[in-house]
């Protein structure tokens, strides 16, 4: 009943998060691209909060723009609420977070799609992956489709061999009630790939009208608000707040006395659930001295009554649910529109894959978001972009693009999963990343731009505005260092700064080094001759105020680079290095590090085994050498 | 491959009256010049040219060891770097002494096992039929550094140091959720809670560095109890090694019944000498305090010298000593070397490695260096610390608890200049990661395991 329904450059099975950064950035490469996802409706479905950003998640969203992807620009078209958090806390961890319009969003993501060269959205089930030669060269669906391609990308995020699991209630189905894909996962495990079975969850969904607000405090949106793309120049969005309350002590009682019908608690679940993500029964049992717990009351949007219950994920049978709910100050009558759920489905386990996204077993073929092992939206279209980037790539015979850790959080999240893999779904967290303090909200441009413009990602037209913002701040920087003061000239402005008057003349640009002094203060001595917007003058306050601690780092990044580019070839074979630990040989064999620097992030790779590989890479290069 | 900075001591410990420091990499010479009072710095001088001098102390200013410094200016130097080779004749405290001063200057770490020679391989000074011998080097000597490693995992000191570090690793956690989790209701971190766990940390640091100090190690000595069935030459032992007959000897079994004890230092390490009375079953009284009173020694003893008669098969009393012992700093030493052999070397090898077993004949006072020379490393490498205090006595920890001090006083003092948390966090994580280093533990994901068991969170 097959038949030969078309054939593409690349092809991209799913429409979530990861797989339209995916499909977009191939397209967009100028490969034909066909984004195949099980129902229309869902392309870019939030299947749990409707939020994107937050600390790390944020910076990603700012990289995926940077690098001319498309989360960004959509989620600041759509936005019901924009906040910044941590202002308080320093530049490196600033983070943008957006509540977002969960049907707008999807709704612009489907026109962007639709309308982008290059680019075919069709409905349809991947049910077999195409494989010859070792090579990935096409899918059939589930209606006997088969399409052909030179390279395919698999984002099937929680739907492979989806099971919805709520109290004693338990059956197969993708998120939100969609089909699963049940038979891609067999194709997969028959080309050779292993899988693991992870879990997630989410909470119920309350109508705003039975919702006692009085009870709740609110959060509302930043006045001024931010934007996560550096294309978007102001918003006329409408602000939406939040509401916070606390779970009580009935909500405790009530929980703990239905454990037994937790699935959590009773065995039911055997997927291994996020550590960063638990589920409410969860929290209440590892931490049952915690009195009270935070609930947040999120719109999911501006034409719909529902409200998403943050803090509230489970896995409690639905009348256990709504006792819980009923529980909450505020909730009290409460009406549930849709009751909370955990899903289990399949993984592959990431350390399968190089740190282009590529398999290792099956060539051409890439996975990208859930399916890796991580979760969340952010992660999902971060990896999405790269896969996305990387089967362009190969299809036209280029090298891949690999971001590294010291370029960006996407570049942390990969190498963790391909180099360490993950036994949990993985959450992006800026304490993941060793270089923090450069791997900032405000530089994502300056570390990832000229990288997308290189791909073809990002517009000549956008370059060169980039290429002028940079050139200011540096021009900016040096006016700093070359003005000379007097300590009269500043006194007035240290003063009104609270800083101590200065003592003897020197350049201005070191006043800015004392904490208490902002760009701001300078401008009153010392205006710019440059047309400086607020982002630009934000990069050259940052770059001189933190100058001693971003050296350090850059310091370090510097040594990692020397080690990251000591390239091993693929060729080598780890059982014939004679000195190597044999668990070193053992995870070597399996991780195969594409450089020295990798290696030794390897677990249970020690650094004697790093300095015998790098003699025996030296042996080997020596004689490869002399024998020409 | 040039980037950091080298040094260890690159003679073997306690051979020969001079020991070499060797430092190699971009900051050999500004590093020694920082500590090395002499007529000429060394950024001045000839390459291949040897100068006499003073190692300088800078914290103190005060002097710590006469020395003749070679320089060797790349890439005409064993590793194709430039290489400062500090010639100190004062025995191994002071080698260490220098060793830990070199080890203060800025961009300077110890050498890995085997660093110097892969160096030298790496930049070409070696060639490729050695690369074998090198991989075998790197081996060898990483293999002997992780078993001391584990040996000291299970001691004192790692406890203190576990300890340590568990009170910055839950700063950590808490400067990471605030930043990872802004709107979660866990209690802000403020600056009067950072310096006061770093500062606590700091106490704690300066309570291990104080032991290290070469006062202390000289008032207590390492208690070092000499143990074995009668007669099999302990007390002649004890004789020979501080040179007096203090104790009764005779080859009548049984003939000490107490404990004896002495001070001797061998290459400048201060040892605490037991001889315990003949450790077996007894029916005599006064024998059988002195037995009893053996065992405490044993007890409390940092180090054992646990002699065994050539001239006898290994009996039941040892191998049952033997089995108790493990896990302890022992040495075997083999006497009666001199007449035949009756002892089955590889059954006592299944206790305890080759390297700790020492052959001697205490009547012909032969194996005497290698018994020094045995100690001396194991003390050298930190293998041996006293049980009633902790100390530490490795340059490598030393280097490192006091670079984990530096950390901890830097994030205080960016807590008092307005420093944000995120960037304090880089500070106590560098004093986490240098502690961590004393263990041999990555740095990996317990820090995020530590914020998800510490705090609640989620969505």
């Amino acid at each position: 009943m097959g038949y030969v329904a078309g054939e593409f450059d690349v092809i991209v099975i799913g429409a979530g998060h990861a797989g339209c950064e995916a499909a977009l950035a191939s397209a967009r490469m100028g490969c034909e691209t066909l984004l195949l996802t099980i129902n229309l409706d869902m392309v870019a479905f939030m299947p749990c909060n409707p939020s994107i950003g937050g600390p790390a998640k944020g910076h990603v969203v700012r990289e995926i723009d940077a690098l001319g992807g498309e989360m960004g620009r959509n989620i600041d078209k759509t936005f019901i609420q924009m906040r910044m958090l941590n202002t308080g806390k320093g530049p490196a961890v600033h983070a943008l977070r957006a509540q977002a319009d969960k049907f707008s969003y999807q709704h612009l993501m489907k026109k962007t799609i639709e309308e982008t060269p290059h680019l075919t959205l069709r409905q349809g089930m991947a049910e077999e992956l195409i494989v010859e030669d070792g090579k990935c060269v096409g899918i059939v669906t589930k209606t006997g489709a088969e399409y052909r391609a030179k390279a395919v990308v698999v984002t099937t995020g929680t739907y492979l061999r989806g099971k919805i699991i709520m109290g004693e209630l338990m059956y197969e189905s993708g998120p939100n009630n969609q089909q699963p894909s049940v038979r891609l996962s067999a194709s997969l495990k028959e080309h050779g790939l292993e899988l693991i079975r992870f879990k997630t969850g989410t909470p119920p969904r309350v109508h705003k009208d039975t919702i006692d607000f009085s009870k709740t405090e609110i959060q509302p949106g930043d006045e001024k608000p931010k934007f996560f793309s550096y294309e978007t120049e102001s918003s006329s969005n409408e602000q939406l707040p939040c509401w916070l309350t606390y779970t009580s002590e009935k909500t405790h009682q009530i929980i703990n006395d239905n454990l037994h019908r937790a699935p959590m608690f009773s065995g039911a679940i055997e997927g291994t659930g996020p550590r960063y993500c638990p589920s409410i029964e969860d929290k209440i049992v590892r931490f049952a001295d915690k009195p009270k717990h935070q609930i947040f009351l999120e719109p999911e949007g501006k034409h719909t009554s529902e409200y998403y219950v943050q803090g509230l994920s489970t896995s409690m049978p639905e009348d256990v649910q709504l006792d819980i709910l009923r529980s909450i100050p505020g909730l009290e009558k409460v009406e549930m529109m849709r009751n909370g759920y955990a899903i289990e489905y399949d993984a592959v386990i990431p350390t399968q894959l190089w740190p282009s996204l590529e398999t290792k077993k099956v060539d051409s073929l890439f996975t990208a978001g859930q399916i890796n092992g991580t979760s969340g939206y952010e992660e999902a279209a971060g990896q999405g972009i790269m896969a996305g980037i990387n089967a362009a790539r190969k299809v036209q015979g280029k090298e891949p693009v690999i971001i590294g850790r010291s370029q960006g959080y996407i570049g942390v999240m990969i190498d963790d999963l391909v180099t360490k893999g993950t036994n949990d779904p993985y959450r992006l967290l800026t304490s993941r990343a060793e270089y923090r303090l450069l791997l900032r909200h405000d530089n994502a441009d300056l570390r990832l731009t000229p990288v997308g413009y290189e791909i073809g990602l990002i517009t000549e037209e956008r370059y060169k505005a980039f290429l002028r913002k940079k050139e200011l701040v540096e021009m900016e920087v040096e006016r700093l260092q070359s003005t000379k003061i007097k300590p009269d000239d500043v006194a007035a402005m240290l003063e009104s700064a609270g800083s101590a008057p200065l003592t003897q003349g020197g350049d201005i640009l070191s006043l800015l080094r004392r904490p208490e002094v902002t760009y701001e203060h300078l401008e009153t001595v010392s205006p710019s001759p440059f047309e400086l917007t607020d982002e630009m003058k934000e990069q050259v306050e940052i770059q001189i105020k933190y100058a001693g601690y971003i050296e350090k780092q850059l310091l370090q990044v510097e040594r990692l680079n020397k080690m990251e580019k000591k390239l091993i070839p693929d060729d080598i074979i780890y059982e014939e290095v004679n000195g190597l630990a044999s668990e070193a040989k053992q995870k070597l064999s399996v991780i195969r590090p594409l450089s020295i620097g990798q290696a030794s992030r390897i677990a249970g790779v020690t650094p004697a085994d790093i300095s015998i590989l790098l003699v025996y890479l030296e042996h080997y290069n020596r004689v490869k050498a002399a024998r020409g | 491959m040039v980037h950091d900075t080298i040094a260890a001591i690159s003679t073997a410990v306690g051979e020969g009256g001079i020991a070499i420091i060797r430092i190699s990499g971009p900051q050999a010479i500004s590093g020694t010049d920082a500590i090395f009072q002499s007529k000429i710095s060394l950024k001045d001088a000839d390459t291949h040219t040897v100068h006499y001098g003073h190692i300088i102390d800078p914290a103190s200013g005060e002097r710590v060891e006469e020395v003749l410094v070679t320089l060797m200016r790349g890439p005409r130097s064993f590793t194709a770097e430039d290489v400062v080779e500090i010639n100190a004749h004062g025995g191994v405290i002071a080698v260490k002494k220098v060793l830990d001063v070199v080890l203060q200057q800025e961009g300077i770490r110890t050498a890995e096992p085997g660093e110097f020679t892969k160096r030298a391989f790496l930049n070409g000074r070696i060639d490729l039929m050695q690369a074998e011998a090198v991989i075998d080097l790197i081996r060898s000597k990483s293999d002997r550094a992780f078993s001391v490693a584990r040996k000291q995992a299970e001691g004192t000191l790692s406890k203190k140091i576990k300890a340590l570090r568990q009170t910055v690793i839950e700063l950590l956690a808490h400067i990471e959720v605030n930043i990872d989790y802004p709107e979660h209701d866990v209690e802000e971190m403020t600056s009067a809670y950072i310096r006061e766990q770093c500062q606590s940390a700091i106490g704690e640091i300066d309570k291990l560095l104080k032991t290290a100090s070469e006062g202390k190690i000289l008032r207590e000595g390492i208690m070092t109890a000499i143990v074995g069935r009668p007669n099999v030459g302990k007390s002649s032992l004890m004789n020979v090694l501080t040179q007096e007959n203090k104790a009764i000897v005779t080859d009548i079994p049984g003939t000490t019944r107490d404990v004896i004890e002495q001070f001797v230092t061998l290459n400048g390490i201060p040892l605490r000498l037991l001889d315990t009375a003949g450790i077996r079953e007894t029916s005599d009284v006064v024998e059988r305090i002195g037995v009893e009173r053996s065992r405490d020694a044993l007890q409390d003893a940092d180090l054992i010298l646990f002699v065994l008669n050539y001239n006898e098969p290994l009996g039941e009393d040892d191998r049952q000593l033997l089995a108790q012992l493990e896990g302890r700093s022992v040495i075997v030493i083999i006497n009666k070397m001199d007449l035949p052999g009756r002892l089955e070397l590889s059954e006592v090898e299944k206790y305890v490695p080759a390297e700790s077993i020492v052959k001697m004949s205490v009547l012909q006072e032969s194996g005497l260096d290698a018994l020094e020379s045995t100690i001396s490393e194991m003390f050298f490498e930190g293998q041996l610390e006293s049980n009633d205090l902790t100390y530490v006595s490795n340059v490598r920890h030393i280097s490192l608890l006091k670079r984990a001090k530096q950390s901890l006083a830097d994030a205080i003092e960016a807590t008092h200049v307005g420093i944000p948390i995120d960037v304090i966090q880089i500070d106590a994580r560098q004093a986490w990661e240098s502690l961590g280093e004393i263990l041999g533990d990555e740095a990996g994901d317990s820090l995020i395991d530590q914020i998800f068991s510490q705090f609640c969170l989620g969505k």
